[in-house]
């Protein structure tokens, strides 16, 4: 009936996880119980769940992101903390069971469930208000893109409580995730949260492609399109063309694993090579999937806080789109010792060192655009600078690694860790602390507090380097990752360090809740009537703050890049403006939330072999999908004396403000 | 941070930059030129990232600003072409060492190479010296001096046989025969370990790599000789295979013979499972692949004269999974 589930799946006897399940109980009843209380589902389901407006969507991303970065960083400072205490003899706190979930889902939830959705949220946020679109190409898809990642995101926490996480490290390298070595349901919850996520990637991909290429405003030819629009079309072309490499590889797996193939299992003529080959072949284009939209952030920041144009628009555009373009050769740097030739490894060597090329010119544009600006030191711009010296370092020891011949000692050690936790961190986290500042306001009204937006750079900043430089060092002594204790004592106060800096990031997290706390508590005084609180350069400026629902009154038309900067020097906007028209809008669609809730039965099902239950979920899905197939009741117009209506009282907000 | 980070470095006697043999040197001279040759960039952006920061900072009245000023060739030149070189003189670099220090490349050395063969086991390494007859477990023994080539392979999950101090790694892979050329030039004893994540046993994983003057190295043959226990294919393998963690040091005086090329082929078996005659020649046909594939990339070991024997007598027992 149940299929492997029994009542013996859950780890009641593990009095970590128990307490941390009872958190999650606590906080989960708490807030179950206050939205009743305040009768919020409604307003929840009808103005938030099925909404198609990709701005909501891209909040509630950001909202997931965040509450799975917690989740995310609390493995984080578990590690650290169990390898500052496992020296020498003793064992730790976590055994290797333990521990080896812990790093797996460390990994796992930082990649798909914080730093995806954070840049996947800020496209949805930006990206039609950047080309002066009402939404984009597929609003529904956009919703059920949302809902399977929520839904994956909720099926990797069932796994916490439920049964266990894979213990395979983050891209569960086969034969270790293959049926004879991980029988458990660790690598079942992995491949099947992954699966549902990586569908609702696919469809943001499609969605986002079609949205720029199809839906910019009159005017906006792709050389006038903002930098963060191109990386985000790059970051799109990048999804669509490699996530189904990790699709397929994963239902390869699968087969494995449910069906008794052979793709990649030690014997039987499978292979474990093609295995990590076609992992990479997704996962290094993956990595410029979350690092490009973090490049597009750091340009517009850069120019709005310079109040000067970005320096080499065009070579910025060709050095991503030469970015994009080389992501997709340079795979199997991540495995240079498994034994292929010198010319192959050197080859891969040389392909990386390459994109090391338009990402410097890049780093200098940005240079060039603070040169002879007049830079606003923000938290923005601190996290714009903070990131500049860290990915350049970041990037450094990446063309280190690059080298095979240097690689081969570098390798699967705690360099390799700090290298990319170097980009990662020193390139996503601050591109996405900077982007969420700066388009905070844009999404909300008010702006954030600075002081503490500061106060969290430094924190970040600092722990970074304190965290991470420990593990370079370390790396030179013989230090390899996914280790649970090692045996050298000496390397224990480069541990203890290492906990110290993670503790510094936990105080910036921390710095960030309070500045959501403080914020909202005084967003009366930081409101922002006008739209425009940064003197912003690009289009998504010139609409009110919250942005309307349907973005832009009248859609606006550019002339140049920076148009709505233009514009405001010209000042000449006194001209019979045009008379409001009806407004086509999507509506609202319970399609989404329905499909994937029937998507999370179906991958929770698969995982506990519960065939019936798998089946009723694939049921669910059909219908589901059939009945929003066959409806036609899915836009309307919004009249233009509504429209008129509502731009009439963001003007008397203006002037009242004013 | 990092100034330190270096000084730290260079004054300090770590693995990786304290190298104990002719590759691990190579390749610490390689990372530091890497490393100076990308601070031409690294550190003018560092400087000027702080320089401009606070220079063009808003409240700086003094700064110039031209808030349309947005492209200049030569600047545009300059941020090109030095990337471009510091990449081709890494790009040169990279091609040379790739095939200098390519692990499968025999060193050159008067003295003549040793084979050794290590099998990684759920969780520790079986060292096979097909030559003395003999093997041991989480603990390996050469003469300095002399070249070593590890042939390496796993009887289970991907692993990565490393010593640290002595340069390379590389994988080991169930049914794959990949192979890492070593020396050690300083008598010592080096921590040597996976560095790919294997599972539950994997934090001790670990061995000891005793390198010995040539004398020393006999006598520890002797010593493994002495051993009570033996290795048979494939009953005592597959009892040692058994997973175990932190595994004790173990000898064995006696080996069943070509016992690491049975290991390989246990991966090797295809649709049918049943075992007869007329496999042994299909066996023997991918075993002279093998040995023909080393010959021809110039390492021909004293073994594999008497592979095609071995393996006949063996295939008989080659345990067939399904």
């Amino acid at each position: 009936m149940f299929g492997k589930l029994t009542l013996e799946s859950i780890p009641y006897h593990e009095p970590i996880i128990m307490v941390v399940a009872a958190f999650m109980a606590i906080g989960g009843i708490a807030l179950f119980g206050l939205i009743t209380y305040y009768r919020k589902w409604g307003w929840l389901w009808n103005e938030w769940f099925t909404s198609v407006d990709h701005k909501k969507l891209g909040i509630m991303y950001f909202i997931v992101a965040l509450v799975m970065l917690l989740r995310g960083f609390s493995d984080a400072i578990m590690m650290r903390t169990q390898l500052a205490m496992a020296a020498g003899d003793a064992a730790g706190y976590l055994p290797p069971e333990h521990y080896d979930q812990i790093f797996t889902a460390h990994g796992v939830i930082m990649i798909f469930f914080v730093a995806m959705p954070m840049v996947i949220g800020l496209m949805n946020l930006v990206v039609p208000l950047q080309i002066g679109a009402r939404d984009v190409a597929f609003p529904f898809l956009n919703n059920l893109s949302f809902w399977l990642f929520a839904v994956s995101a909720i099926l990797v926490n069932i796994s916490l409580v439920v049964g266990e996480f894979a213990k395979t490290g983050w891209l569960a390298y086969a034969p270790l995730s293959g049926i004879e070595f991980s029988p458990g349901v660790g690598v079942d919850y992995w491949i099947w949260a992954l699966q549902i996520s990586g569908i609702g990637t696919t469809l943001t991909g499609i969605n986002f492609f079609v949205t720029i290429i199809k839906m910019r405003t009159k005017g906006m030819t792709m050389f006038r399109m903002p930098i963060f629009t191109w990386t985000s079309l790059c970051a799109n072309v990048l999804i669509i063309a490699s996530f189904p490499i990790l699709t397929a590889t994963i239902a390869l797996l699968t087969l494995d694993r449910y069906l008794g193939m052979h793709f990649f299992t030690n014997d039987f003529g499978g292979n474990m090579m093609m295995y990590v080959n076609l992992i990479w072949a997704w996962g290094h284009p993956e990595v410029y999937i979350l690092i490009l939209p973090a490049f597009g952030v750091f340009s517009e920041v850069i120019a709005t806080f310079a109040r000067k144009r970005l320096f080499g628009y065009a070579t910025m555009v060709w050095a991503t789109i030469s970015i994009t373009l080389l992501s997709f050769v340079v795979w199997l740097h991540h495995f240079f010792t498994m034994g292929a030739g010198a010319n192959v490894n050197a080859f891969f060597g040389i392909m990386t060192m390459i994109i090391a090329i338009p990402t410097g010119v890049k780093v200098f544009n940005w240079l060039f655009t603070m040169f002879r600006g007049s830079l606003e030191l923000t938290s923005p711009v601190l996290w714009t600078l903070g990131f500049i010296i860290t990915f350049t370092l970041g990037g450094m020891t990446g063309v280190m690694l690059a080298v095979p011949a240097a690689n081969f000692v570098l390798h699967n050690s705690l360099f390799v860790i700090a290298h990319f936790h170097n980009v990662i961190i020193g390139g996503v986290v601050f591109g996405m602390m900077a982007g969420l500042t700066y388009w905070f306001p844009k999404a909300f009204g008010f702006t954030l507090n600075e002081k503490w937006g500061k106060r969290s750079f430094w924190c970040w900043f600092i722990g970074f380097y304190v965290a991470f430089m420990p593990l370079y060092v370390l790396a030179f002594f013989g230090a390899v990752r996914r280790m649970q204790s090692y045996a050298n004592p000496e390397w224990q106060p480069w541990m203890i360090l290492a906990w110290v800096g993670a503790v510094i990031i936990m105080l910036g997290i921390v710095c960030t809740i309070i500045q959501f706390w403080v914020s909202i508590r005084d967003r009366k005084q930081n409101a922002d009537v006008t739209g425009d609180p940064w003197n912003g350069r690009t289009l998504e400026w010139s609409t009110s703050s919250p942005a309307p629902f349907y973005n832009f009154a009248r859609l606006p038309e550019v002339g140049d890049i920076d148009s709505f900067w233009s514009q405001k020097q010209r000042s000449e906007e006194q001209l019979e403006e045009a008379p409001y028209t009806d407004i086509h809008m999507p509506r609202n669609t319970v399609a989404g939330p329905v499909i994937s809730f029937f998507a999370l039965v179906i991958g929770f099902a698969l995982v506990w072999h519960i065939w019936w239950l798998a089946g009723v979920g694939a049921v669910g899905v059909f219908i589901s999908f059939m009945a929003r197939v066959f409806n036609d009741d899915i836009d309307y117009y919004v009249p233009a004396a509504e429209v008129e209506r509502i731009e009439r009282e963001h003007q008397q907000r203006v002037e009242a403000q004013a | 941070m990092l100034l330190a980070l270096c000084l730290f470095l260079a004054g300090c006697s770590s693995a990786l930059l304290d190298p104990k043999g002719q590759i691990g040197a190579e390749q610490r001279t390689l990372i530091l030129t890497a490393f100076g040759l990308m601070l031409i960039v690294v550190i003018p952006v560092i400087v000027m990232t702080l320089l401009f920061g606070w220079r063009y900072r808003r409240s700086n009245s003094l700064a110039k600003y031209t808030p349309d000023w947005a492209h200049s060739n030569v600047i545009e030149a300059v941020v090109w072409i030095v990337p471009c070189a510091i990449i081709a003189v890494l790009a040169l670099l990279t091609w040379k060492t790739s095939h200098s220090l390519d692990p499968h490349k025999p060193l050159e050395s008067d003295v003549a190479p040793i084979e050794i063969q290590a099998v990684a086991l759920d969780w520790k390494w079986l060292f096979i010296y097909p030559e003395q007859g003999i093997a041991s477990v989480n603990e390996v023994a050469f003469p300095v001096d002399t070249p070593v080539r590890f042939r390496v392979s796993s009887g289970s999950v991907m692993n990565a046989f490393f010593i640290p101090h002595l340069g390379s790694q590389i994988y080991a892979m169930a049914g794959m025969d990949n192979d890492v050329h070593l020396i050690a030039d300083e008598i010592g004893s080096y921590p040597g370990r996976s560095t790919n994540y294997s599972g539950a046993g994997f934090s001790g994983m670990t061995f000891e790599a005793k390198v010995t003057n040539p004398e020393d190295f006999d006598a520890w043959v002797e010593t493994v000789r002495a051993a009570p226990q033996t290795l048979t294919y494939p009953e005592g393998y597959e009892a040692l295979a058994e997973p175990s963690e932190s595994n004790p040091v173990e000898y064995f005086s006696a080996i069943s013979p070509s016992l690491y090329e049975s290991i390989l082929r246990s991966f090797h078996t295809g649709g049918e499972h049943q075992m007869g005659g007329d496999h042994a020649d299909s066996h023997d046909g991918e075993n002279e692949k093998t040995a023909d594939h080393a010959a021809e990339s110039g390492h021909v070991t004293n073994n594999h004269a008497s592979q095609d024997n071995a393996m006949r007598s063996h295939s008989s027992s080659v345990e067939v999974g399904g």
